[in-house]
């Protein structure tokens, strides 16, 4: 993980700010520099609410070294309520508890931390929509 | 003190992990410990949490509640003693996830269990004054113990934000505050160390029950109210017994107290334990109530606060998350997972 790289991507990590074309109005996340519909490269920044569902999910043991203190854990693809699909880790939940179709939210987790010493990406997962009483 | 300006509370939030251990399952491993009295559990945080993640979540709630643009937002103060990073901010995480930035003061502040209190009395001065239409404070904590300690049975982990604003607006409008600092040692961690250090028996009356009884009682004097003027009162919570013992010896029934202490069941959340009381006493409160607020912080400290709740309550509360959804979502851990979730495994 790139310094430079993680904090261009901050907006897409810590409030899932995607874009929406100009031209055609195709939403996307993450952003994209031009659009596969219509070619536009004029963008606007678009909101997305972080709500969405699971359309599937595998259990991960075996990580690569950033995710190893990690596992195991729930690594799925989720479409978001604006339809977009986005892979994603699932938390808050024992993996073997995610389910297709489960309702999930947007939360802020510590993904991984280079060392000691490094820095602490911090970004999205999704965690079971939170049962509010 | 008073700002110039009413000012008021017009949303907040909390939040809690997931995971619990249970103090009888620390007591297992660690079987010549002083266990607390009673079925206690504490809230662990998830290997892909901190004081940050939680906050983040607690500011959420928070805007969430009260539907302001974060633009307005001119200050974002967070208060903790177990920052994720030693030298750069939390709060400008926060901030940055909640869409404060740029044009916003933020800073973490720190002052044991009672930051996030000491955030509150500069938000209350930042909207009192008219710098600022609405600022945002809080305190969050991840407090570590070391193992075998006795306070291993209760360092748990939660966070909670308060927005600040116009009294117009507020679902709670504050009436006065105090501050009563002294300079004790009783409690610290010195730099680069992981685990904090206690007076034992000192941490006790010079301390906590000191500090909390002049706040409030200087409190109860500006304001010539007197504990039958409350509905509720909200303490520190280091454990189960110091708050109902600081109320009583200051004319507090029980049961205006007892409903807000949630140490049995997310132990000890330090910077964030007078606040979630708060929270849990604002879910629970009704137009025309009054609630104390009386934090402590080592070192030492207390801020006192007394606040009337609006007829707004209603309608804005409606728009959060309540505590209660935080305490009734739970998972039960052992001391393995919970020594590893906590870092307690040294693997390289
Ligand atoms: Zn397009």
């Amino acid at each position: 993980m790139q310094i430079a790289k993680s904090w261009r991507r901050q907006p897409s990590n810590l409030r899932l700010e995607g874009t929406r074309c100009t031209g055609c109005g195709q939403l996307e996340f993450p952003t994209v520099i031009r659009c596969a519909q219509c070619g536009e490269i004029e963008f606007e920044t678009y909101q997305f609410a972080g709500k969405g569902k699971v359309i599937v999910a595998s259990t991960v043991y075996e990580a690569t070294r950033d995710f190893g203190e990690h596992v195991p854990y729930c690594a799925a693809i989720i479409e978001l309520e604006e339809g977009i699909h986005l892979a994603t880790m699932i938390t808050d939940v024992d993996p073997a508890d995610v389910t297709v179709g489960m309702e999930v939210e947007m939360v802020t987790r510590r993904i991984a931390a280079q060392g000691d010493n490094g820095p602490i990406l911090y970004a999205y997962k999704f965690a079971p929509q939170l049962q509010i009483l | 003190m008073k700002p110039n300006k009413a000012v008021g509370i017009v949303g907040y939030g909390g939040y809690i992990p997931r995971y619990r251990i249970d103090a009888a399952e620390v007591n297992r491993v660690w079987k010549d410990s002083a266990m607390p009295l009673g079925r206690s559990f504490k809230a662990v945080p998830g290997p892909d949490e901190d004081t940050a993640t939680i906050a983040i979540q607690a500011a959420r709630n928070a805007m969430r509640m009260a539907q302001i643009s974060p633009e307005k937002l001119r200050a974002v103060w967070f208060g903790t003693e177990s920052k994720p990073y030693a030298v750069k901010p939390t709060s400008t995480i926060v901030a940055d996830a909640i869409g404060a930035l740029p044009h916003a003061n933020a800073a973490d502040w720190e002052f044991a269990c009672k930051p996030g209190t000491e955030a509150m009395q500069a938000a209350i001065a930042m909207v009192g004054s008219g710098m600022a239409p609405y600022a945002m404070c809080g305190g969050a904590d991840t407090a570590q113990a070391r193992p075998g300690d006795i306070l291993e049975y209760n360092t748990g982990a939660g966070g909670a934000s308060f927005i600040l604003g116009e009294a117009e607006e507020s679902l709670a409008i504050l009436e006065a505050s105090t501050s009563y600092v002294t300079n004790t040692p009783d409690f610290f961690r010195r730099e680069g160390q992981p685990y904090p250090s206690h007076g034992q028996r000192f941490t006790g009356k010079p301390a906590y029950f000191h500090h909390i009884r002049a706040a409030v009682g200087e409190l109860l004097n500006e304001t010539g109210a007197t504990p039958e003027s409350f509905k509720y009162a909200v303490f520190h919570q280091p454990n189960y017994q110091f708050p109902l013992k600081v109320a009583a010896s200051l004319g507090f029934p029980k049961e205006k107290v007892e409903p807000f202490i949630l140490t049995s069941q997310i132990g000890n959340t330090y910077s964030g334990a007078a606040l979630l009381g708060l929270a849990t006493a604002l879910d629970a409160a009704a137009p025309g109530d009054k609630i104390l607020l009386a934090s402590y912080g080592s070192g030492a400290g207390s801020d006192a606060f007394s606040f009337t709740v609006t007829e707004r309550i209603e309608e804005i509360r409606s728009r959060g998350v309540s505590i209660k959804s935080y305490l009734n979502r739970t998972r039960l851990i052992d001391y393995a997972v919970y020594a590893r979730y906590r870092g307690k495994l040294r693997m390289n």
